[in-house]
């Protein structure tokens, strides 16, 4: 496997008096996917929250590229090279597919050429140009805020749950997406519906209950049926 | 890859909402008091007399809105900023007497531009330490920031008393901007015109900062996720602090120009305010610009046209109008998303 | 005895004791230890303060909601008694009415306000009781022909409790038992009943609900309680209580007006009393009336002599000058509100809260 982009040890998270994350050791390798799988609640939310310093880790480290983003603060984790895409997905609604993207673009404007890439697999965009954000469908916002995360070229970026709330016929489009992304670009996609999945994924590791259970390559994973109903047990069932 | 284009693409296309029936009120408001006031240049007056009311009670209003909107603090001591920029005014305006006393137009702007530059300046370096002593410790602590900005607002009225006295100041209008122009019957004072101009320039300003400029669009999607703008690789306290002094200088400018249409000045001229103020803020939807300048001028034509037609009601109908409007719109003209 | 008459809310810090034993017993002797109008004023107004005081920290310390209508249901409470008095005469038969009839309003209109902006954030809540309660003083004072406008109305009350009145020909230590006196003490009786009598709702079940709102919403509201009807409860019981002040001022004074019952300085006034004293305790608000009210009226005539000493140095003279002591008390509020939350009281705990804590 190629040099390692992004490393948790050991990190505990609280909120509030919760304490949410038990010790997450996770290694995201330098190119292509690493899924993180888990059913509800098992803190994956928690931990891509904690990469992007939005809580931070009362114990253990997060190293990135090489240095250590343990405490630091969010816009600075972010200009060192990470995108993030929440579950919620954080657009500004009040503001326009174009201003979206350009708030995305610190270099200051737009790449035009990034740009017709990105309409290549996210037509909706250009059509909706100069629409406000929040009027969008689901589907489109969910482009919107991916797009915004690659707008321009970043060394990591966290994806939180694309698919939720998706018609399978759009989550068809959004897998050939990434497979266009993966060419370029490191992902670390947080999902719940396995098959999405599972013929996108590289590498993958499995949470439950704030650890991680299982870390290994998702072609082995794939094949071995026992092991997924071990770990994802009932999600896998619920998405069929 | 087809389809994709085609299932993502030829989704409906939504239509743009623009919610334009809070813009039609404030027109239609005034066409339907025409009839009622009964004459064209009365009404003509009330109206103007109204609009430049509401010009000024925007200006204060607007940073409040503002600030509340992108950073969740509602500064209860935003009207010692009103007065404290008032009284800065006077620095300029009574010392340099022969220039307000002057007839020349050029000479009366430029003493009122110099007074209200300074008091810019001064109320938005008072904002920028005001965040950082009084504001920045209670962050999202909602019962500490309400009595925390209304402890700050009393030690700043009490502070105005100490360096300025107790006494009244009086503040005369510069000599050309007496008067009125009469055009047919209506009598139109000309200072109203004036603080109807400036208003304008304020609103037009905030508008285009707001809508044309990178910080404007960040401020825009601060009010609606703060967070998303700090993961985007922007630091959210930069924009707070820049849009708690501007909004602190806004004040300061609605203060002078408030100051010299009382023609008088006491240390609670903001404070009197506070509860006008709230009221726009929230007729016009906590946050949010637009809806706070229509708010504005809902509530001084109302006032102005009730102490008109009806003056024991004018006592009240700035809060009859607040409970009308959101007994159709809860949450304010234009309620603003929130994450 | 003792434990029950405070609803088991014991001071729990001897120097608190000892100060709140002070403040009780020179005010229930104070007819008699103090000489002069003025004193006796000072006296009764720290009764009524007390009631006034106390019951926005049932609001604000318990509960955690900011009302700036406080002034509003304590006008309502004189007002309802000057008009009654004023429009039926001088008997206890207008002094029910006046209150019962003001104690209604006062409950319309907290249910009304609460169930309108309660279930939205506190600072909305906040705003809009801040321009509820200013419209309520500007129509007080502006329906001159039947509020009696600025100026207030003076009235007459019942001729037991007129200065004039004499119970006994006799005096006791000095002191002629008259009106007055009676009047003091049935401002003092009623002071202490309310007290006890928030002391004992704040220790009940339904104050510990409203409590553990105050410190999660959402986790009370999660264990199944309605906190938008625990609120308004809240509210009303406050603003009840604020209006009963009311009365009691409006029977001491003799008369009502906007200025010195709905003005917004009552209400700032309340508020530095419930954080200086210690949010959230009741016991706060009866320290820091006392100490607010003696300093309004003696700390001033200090400041007065550092002012005089200071003539010469202009900035200072004025930083001390009498009418200044506001902006001092502003400071010490700041203070407090950033360093001791839990005010002079919780400071007075502190030494002893470790102690307590141990209990199981
Ligand atoms: N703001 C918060 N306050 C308290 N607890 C929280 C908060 N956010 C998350 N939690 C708790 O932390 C745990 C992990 O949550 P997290 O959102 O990380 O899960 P997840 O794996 O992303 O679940 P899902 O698949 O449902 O999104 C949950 O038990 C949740 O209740
Ligand atoms: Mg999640």
């Amino acid at each position: 496997m190629s040099e390692t982009l992004l490393q948790l040890t050991g990190v505990h998270t609280h909120i509030g008096e919760y304490h949410i994350l038990q010790g997450v050791d996770l290694t995201v390798p330098k190119d292509g996917i690493t899924v993180l799988l888990g059913r509800n609640g098992a803190g994956k939310t928690t931990t891509l929250r904690t990469i992007m310093g939005l809580w931070h880790a009362s114990r253990g480290s997060v190293s990135f590229n090489g240095s250590d983003i343990t405490q630091a603060p969010t816009p600075d984790i972010s200009c060192a090279g990470i995108a993030y895409v929440p579950e919620s997905m954080g657009i500004f609604s009040d503001l326009t597919v174009r201003e979206n993207l350009y708030l995305a673009a610190r270099q200051g404007e737009i790449d035009e050429k990034r740009l017709e890439w990105i309409f290549g697999f996210f037509a909706a965009l250009k059509k909706f140009w100069n629409q406000p954000a929040g009027t969008l469908s689901g589907g489109q916002k969910q482009m919107v805020a991916i797009a915004r995360a690659i707008v321009e070229p970043r060394k990591l970026i966290l994806i939180d749950e694309p698919t939720k709330g998706l018609a399978p016929a759009i989550i068809q489009g959004m897998i050939a997406a990434f497979r266009e992304l993966k060419a370029t670009e490191t992902i670390l996609l947080v999902e719940q519906n396995f098959n999405f999945v599972c013929s996108l994924g590289d590498t993958v590791a499995v949470m439950d209950g704030g650890r991680i259970v299982h870390s290994g390559m998702m072609s082995e994973l794939a094949e071995n049926r026992d092991r997924q109903h071990k770990l994802l047990g009932l999600s896998l069932d619920s998405h069929q | 890859m087809t389809t994709t284009q085609m299932t993502l693409a030829d989704a409906e296309l939504p239509k743009v909402r623009v919610d334009i029936l809070p813009l039609l009120i404030v027109p239609v408001l005034a066409l339907l008091m025409l009839p009622l006031v009964g004459s064209f240049p009365t009404w003509v007056t009330l109206t103007v007399a109204g609009l430049a009311m509401g010009m000024m009670v925007f200006m204060m209003a607007s940073g409040l809105t503002l600030i509340f909107g992108l950073m969740d603090v509602l500064n209860f001591g935003h009207g010692a900023f009103v007065s404290v920029g008032a009284f800065t005014g006077t620095l300029v305006l009574l010392p340099m007497k022969n220039w307000v006393e002057a007839d020349s137009v050029l000479m009366n702007l430029s003493v009122v531009g110099l007074a209200i530059v300074l008091a810019m300046v001064v109320t938005g370096l008072l904002g920028w330490a005001f965040e950082r002593i009084i504001i920045r410790p209670v962050y999202g602590l909602h019962l500490k920031q309400i009595l925390i900005t209304m402890g700050g607002m009393i030690v700043a009225e009490q502070l105005i008393h100490v360096i300025w006295g107790a006494e009244q100041i009086p503040l005369p209008l510069p000599e050309t901007f007496r008067g009125a122009f009469i055009i047919g019957d209506a009598a139109l004072e000309k200072y109203r015109l004036i603080a109807v101009c400036v208003g304008l320039t304020v609103f037009i300003t905030m508008f285009l900062v707001l809508n044309r400029t990178k910080v404007g669009l960040l401020i825009r999607a601060g009010v609606e996720n703060g967070e998303m703008v700090e993961a985007l690789g922007y630091r959210i306290r930069r924009l707070f602090v820049g849009v708690f002094m501007a909004g602190s200088a806004l004040a300061g400018l609605g203060g002078v120009m408030w100051g010299l249409y009382k023609e008088t000045l006491t240390a609670a001229i903001g404070g009197e305010m506070t509860v006008l103020v709230f009221i726009v803020i929230i007729i016009g939807g906590l946050g949010s610009v637009g809806g706070c300048f229509i708010g504005a001028m809902l509530v001084a034509l109302v006032a102005n046209y009730a102490g008109f037609l009806a003056p024991k009601l004018a006592l009240v109908s700035d809060i009859l109008l607040m409970v009308t409007i959101l007994l159709w719109r809860p949450q304010g003209l234009y309620p603003v998303a929130k994450r | 005895m003792l434990r029950t008459l405070l609803s088991g809310d014991l001071p729990r810090s001897r120097m608190l004791s000892a100060t709140l034993l002070v403040v009780f017993i020179g005010l229930a002797l104070a007819p008699f230890v103090v000489s002069g109008a003025r004193s006796l004023n000072v006296a009764a107004t720290i009764c009524v303060f007390v009631v006034l005081v106390a019951s926005y920290d049932l609001l604000l310390g318990y509960t955690g909601v900011v009302s700036f209508a406080h002034t509003m249901f304590y006008g309502i409470g004189a007002y309802g008694v000057g008009l009654a008095l004023t429009g039926m005469g001088p008997s206890w038969t207008a002094i029910a009415v006046g209150t019962v009839g003001a104690l209604l309003v006062s409950l319309v209109l907290a249910l009304v306000i609460g169930l309108f902006s309660l279930r939205v954030r506190a600072i909305f809540y906040a705003m809009i009781t801040l321009a509820v309660a200013s419209a309520f003083a500007v129509l007080a004072s502006q329906l001159s022909d039947f509020t009696g406008g600025e100026d207030g109305l003076t009235f007459k009350v019942p001729e037991l409790l007129q200065p004039s009145f004499h119970l006994l020909e006799a005096t006791i230590m000095g002191r002629a038992i008259d009106g007055k006196l009676i009047t003091y003490y049935l401002l003092f009786f009623s002071a202490l009943g309310l007290f006890l009598f928030m002391l004992r709702i704040v220790n009940s079940p339904f104050g510990r609900v409203l409590q553990a709102i105050r410190e999660n919403d959402f986790r009370a509201e999660a264990l199944g309680y309605r906190t938008v009807i625990y609120r308004t409860l809240a509210n009303c019981l406050s603003a009840l209580i604020a209006t009963l002040a009311g009365v009691l001022m409006a029977l001491w004074l003799r008369y009502v007006g906007p200025k010195t019952m709905l003005s917004f300085e009552i209400m700032t006034d309340i508020l530095l009393i419930v954080v200086i004293g210690g949010m959230g305790t009741i016991y706060g608000a009866l320290i820091g009336s006392a100490l607010f009210i003696l300093a309004q009226n003696y700390l001033q005539v200090l400041m007065g002599q550092t002012s005089a000493a200071l003539s010469g140095v202009p900035f200072l003279a004025n930083l001390f000058h009498p009418d200044r002591w506001l902006l001092w008390l502003g400071v010490l509020f700041v203070l407090s509100v950033y360093f001791f939350p839990t005010g002079i009281v919780g400071k007075l705990r502190a030494g002893t809260l470790a102690k307590v804590d141990r209990r199981p």
